[in-house]
């Protein structure tokens, strides 16, 4: 059981936390011909823009309402509106989500308002599909971001099935984690339809952000899940939400629609993966595929062969909380201690995690922590690779954003199949890294205290060597 | 936010801007930059263009006053290389929250300071102002005064909010920052007749390096970069050089003319992109500097080394040559730099089917059009969907752009180059403009382009059988139109054991079967998955004659 603490210092150094609006146009950025919106000033934007075409490296529709230092203290109506507008004409969007920021917040823009006073004021726009999330920068993270959008789409897009509807018993709702890649959504949508389930994904960022070539050129998302079968997505037999950030989704389905769901903290590790596919195998009435039988066995091999290397590491993470969760518990199922944990923002799963205390800070906590406790395994996403130069231990790259390597929208996490890659990439690190590192010498195991000479600060000299 | 008005307002009426030169009262009055286009617009704020312009300085903790996104959202990301400290390349933010927001973050600034000076002690902080603690009343320029007196280091404020304006207009209020509160409060340590100062450079890549040999070799001082690799001390006592050169960009004339009025440091405005203009600037520093008292001899030392670098570049251009004969190249960057790109791939041999000139001056166009001829295609603004358009038509064989438009290219399977500031290679001076061209030929010759763009073998065989499908199926239309009975009891009713409609309907009809199991006991029919049609076609049959009747005649 971890206790969660805050540390009270007044500046933040190397943030390993991003802003919630860019988390919920992240979410818009899952159905198909979308245009996110951010209503702020254009840098707002830009940032964001810029984060996710690093990560992805792929073409990101991101827009904003632009908002001038006049605009602010006159409101933003005439933005939002004019935004809208451009978007509409332009981009010929299928639907347009809205999330405000930090200044569009604290000057207090009713958005919700001007939303029905534009569709009233333009009537081509009075049934467009809009959604807006209010989602203030200087409150909680990305993840949060993206949790309220899920949720707002549900309960905005999602139509409520007429009483005593038939349900469609092989329709089943995906409500996925922003920890989740493109990779890990085409696992699982593959892993569905081996039961012979018909899965929807809200969001679908493996239609839109998965690299894929379109045939013409879009300003909007070029694919994702369309609003059509959003709007359906209350006829399906079951939801699953994968990570606790989708229980309030989960719950609004359930709310509109009376969609049941379960809730798949982790899909990360042997046992978790155990319950999703017995889970699978219990609604769709089948038995377990041999595929997953296979799968299952080749887990379990990389685990034997893996937990040399990973048994017994330190472990320095920081991470968003569900992702936190997810990659320490499955470390500490392979036996690694999860030494130093540092999130972003509160959660109900951090408790839980397999380590004494879990801050909400940064990624100076972090390379403290992981300084002062001797860690040998630090993963966190790209910022992380300062700390990791100056550290000298194996750095595991996970999470958003990550822009120093290629191929970030395919790396997988979820299933049999994904946790065994996930072993062997940690694994393999922390091999290269002794035989880089680690060589031994014929002075390895000598003991390493110096004799005593006159004139050297020996006080010292001999207080490190007895620490090492 | 009054004095902020009137900086920018200042800003507006540069004499030094040859575009403000040019225009009444009344449209100087309304500033530069177009009002943005909400839904419409791309690109960064005010607070993005100061940092852009000051974050290179390497021994400066730049702290960023807001809520995460500012920081949170962009640390770390530009390219800029550092020859010693790392300090710069740290994310500093105040981190605001809810409480912040309600009572003021002054406090929490103040403390931020404090934590790091004890904590990593640079030789300056930078304090950069965004929009929420803007419109909250936060007063930095306080904050930072009442931090370096109290803690005795300088803390610097950049007023340059966010909402304020675009990128540009930010990198001339970090310029003001540093002509108020920096440039002139230090000396050097000596002085040199070969002293300058480049403006606007940020050493990105770490491309000043390719040029900054040179230099050297003709005893050349750089005593302050402003900012690409610089230091807080060498900024602050810049106003001892002798020459500036503003590179490539006008993004901070506010900075080179003032210079000029408040320590009498002449100025020119140069560019280390392309030969001839490597070439144009080495000799202009060496001008003004000889004009400022240093030994004539230099300008002879400086034409032997342009002698000397142009051959070796000329001649490891020229191999390229042959192999750029035909190769159409359509260049989309921020303008300024345009011309002298043109001219370096027009050294090359590659013919350029047209270059952006949404950013370009008057004069900038005048040069594109000297290159290029009068019909030059400068394209003014075009559209993703255009650019895609022009591609996918094979109208041009390479792009050269920035970051942002690249996608654009690569989805059209087109070769791209990226040539601003995200980019990884180093594209300066001499070696650089080589290395511009040894890029283009490996994103040219590539092997990829040609698999990318073959048709898919599948979906050719795919096509085929369709086509044959469509054929058989025109053939049996035809054959229904010559004789309609035979092809209507040619139709197979079951499909496992290939049993057509006429034998059934003729077992039928002579035996007077009358159930699925009959006909089965009669035809080959399976009456598995065919059962249906079977039960159909008996329900349709009339029954001729009692079958007890045929059976008793059998």
């Amino acid at each position: 059981m971890a206790i969660v603490t805050t540390p009270k210092k007044a500046c933040a150094v190397n943030p390993l936390k991003m802003s919630q609006p860019i988390g919920g146009a992240f979410a818009f950025m899952g159905l198909r011909g979308a245009m996110p919106l951010l209503h702020g000033s254009q840098g707002c934007t830009s940032f964001g823009l810029t984060l996710f075409v690093r990560h992805f490296k792929e073409a990101v529709p991101l827009q904003t309402t632009a908002m001038s230092e006049v605009a602010t203290v006159l409101g933003g109506y005439e933005n939002v509106e004019k935004a809208i507008l451009n978007i509409y004409n332009r981009a010929k969007p299928e639907i347009i989500g809205i999330c405000s920021t930090g200044v569009t917040e604290t000057n207090g823009d009713d958005v919700d308002g001007y939303i029905k006073l534009i569709r009233e004021q333009h009537p081509q726009l009075a049934k467009f599909p809009l959604v807006f999330v209010s989602t203030p920068d200087f409150k909680d993270a990305f993840q949060d971001g993206w949790g309220k959008t899920v949720a707002c789409m549900v309960e905005v897009l999602v139509e409520a099935p007429a009483v005593g509807a038939e349900r469609d018993p092989a329709r089943v709702n995906v409500l996925p984690g922003c920890h989740l890649t493109p990779g890990d959504l085409d696992e699982l949508r593959t892993i569905l339809e081996d039961f012979g389930l018909k899965p929807s994904f809200l969001p679908d960022l493996a239609g839109s952000l998965d690299g894929h070539i379109p045939d013409e050129f879009t300003p909007t998302t070029i694919g994702g899940i369309g609003v059509d079968e959003v709007a359906g997505m209350g006829r399906s037999s079951w939801t699953i939400a994968i990570g606790a950030q989708m229980r309030r989704a989960a719950e609004a389905m359930q709310a509109k629609s009376g969609v049941p769901f379960r809730l798949f903290e982790r899909l990360c590790g042997l046992i978790p993966n155990d319950e999703f596919i017995a889970f699978l195998s219990d609604i769709s009435g089948r038995p377990v595929p041999a595929k997953y039988r296979r799968q299952r066995g080749q887990l379990s091999d990389a685990m034997l062969d893996a937990h040399f290397h990973v048994g017994g590491r330190k472990l320095a993470i920081g991470a968003e909380p569900d992702l936190l969760f997810d990659l320490s518990s499955m470390l500490h199922e392979m036996g690694a201690q999860v030494t130093a944990a540092v999130t972003t923002t509160p959660s109900p799963v951090l408790e839980r995690i397999g380590t004494k205390e879990v801050l909400i800070g940064d990624l100076e906590d972090l390379e403290e922590l992981a300084r002062t406790r001797n860690c040998d395994l630090l993963i966190t996403h790209s910022h992380g690779r300062q700390a990791a130069a100056r550290l000298k231990i194996p750095f595991y790259r996970a999470g958003f954003p990550m822009f120093d390597r290629i191929g970030a929208g395919h790396q997988l996490s979820v299933g049999y199949r994904g946790t065994r890659d996930v072993i062997f990439n940690i694994a393999n690190l922390v091999i290269a890294d002794r035989e880089e590192n680690h060589q031994p010498t014929p002075d390895s195991w000598r003991t390493s205290r110096r004799p005593l000479k006159p004139g050297r600060r020996s006080f010292i000299d001999a207080t490190e060597g007895s620490i090492a | 936010m009054s004095a902020l008005s009137a900086t920018i307002q200042e800003m507006f009426n540069e004499p030094g801007c040859a575009k403000n030169a040019n225009k009444s009262d009344a449209e100087r009055k309304k500033g530069c930059t177009k009002q943005l286009q909400p839904g419409g617009a791309a690109g960064g704020c005010a607070f993005d263009g100061a940092k852009i312009a000051l974050q290179p300085f390497t021994d400066v903790a730049h702290l960023v006053h807001g809520p995460i996104a500012c920081e949170g959202n962009s640390w770390d990301n530009r390219g800029a290389a550092s020859s010693g400290a790392s300090i710069w390349r740290t994310g500093f933010t105040t981190d605001m929250n809810e409480t912040d927001i309600v009572f003021g973050g002054e406090k929490r600034l103040y403390k931020a300071i404090k934590e790091i000076i004890n904590k990593y002690n640079p030789s300056a902080i930078f304090v950069y102002q965004t929009c929420v603690p803007a419109m909250i009343g936060d007063d930095i320029n306080a904050v930072c005064k009442a931090a370096s007196q109290k803690l005795g280091k300088p803390v610097i404020p950049v007023n340059s909010p966010g909402f304020v304006g675009p990128k540009n207009l930010g990198n001339k209020l970090a310029g003001e920052a540093l002509l108020e509160h920096v440039i002139g409060t230090q000396e050097p340590d000596y002085t040199t007749p070969y002293d300058i100062n480049l403006i606007g450079e940020y050493n990105l890549s770490g491309e000043l390096w390719q040029v900054k040999p040179l230099l050297d070799e003709l005893g050349i001082r750089i005593l302050s970069c402003i900012s690409g690799d610089g230091k807080y001390r060498e900024v602050a006592s810049s106003h001892r050089a002798r020459v500036a050169m503003m590179v490539c960009s006008k993004a901070m004339i506010n900075v080179a003319r003032k210079m000029e009025e408040r320590y009498g440091i002449p100025f020119f405005e140069g560019s280390f992109y392309g030969i001839q203009d490597s070439s144009d600037s080495l000799r202009e520093i060496a001008r003004l500097l000889v004009e400022r008292g240093a030994p004539s001899e230099l300008i002879e030392r400086t034409e032997a080394v342009i002698a000397r670098e142009e051959a070796r570049a000329l001649a490891a251009i020229e191999r390229y040559k042959p192999r750029f004969a035909g190769k159409r190249a359509l260049l989309i960057t921020g303008g300024v730099k345009s011309w002298s790109v043109v001219a370096a791939l027009q050294e090359a041999g590659l013919e350029l089917v047209g270059t952006s000139v949404k950013k370009s001056t008057k004069q900038d166009k005048e040069r594109i059009k000297e290159l290029m001829g009068q019909d030059a295609h400068m394209i003014e603004d075009m559209t993703p969907r255009e650019i895609y358009k022009m591609l996918k038509d094979a109208k041009a064989d390479i792009m050269l752009s920035g970051g942002k438009s690249q996608f654009v290219a690569l989805k059209a399977a087109m070769p791209w180059l990226d040539i601003n500031q995200e980019r990884c290679h180093a594209y300066m001076g001499y070696i650089g403009m080589v290395k511009l061209v040894e890029e283009i030929d490996k994103a040219l010759f590539n092997p990829i382009w040609e698999q990318l763009r073959r048709p898919v073998p599948w979906e050719e065989v795919a096509k085929n059988r369709q086509t044959k499908g469509m054929a058989r199926m025109d053939a049996q239309a035809a054959e229904v139109a010559a004789d309609p009975e035979t092809s209507r009891r040619a139709k197979k009713v079951c499909f496992c054991k290939e049993v057509d409609l006429g034998t059934i309907e003729d077992a039928i009809r002579s035996h007077g079967l009358t159930s699925v199991e009959a006909v089965r006991q009669h035809t080959n029919a399976f009456g598995g998955c065919c059962k249906r049609r079977i039960e159909d076609i008996l329900a349709t049959m009339p029954v001729s004659s009692p079958p007890a009747m045929l059976q008793a005649a059998e």
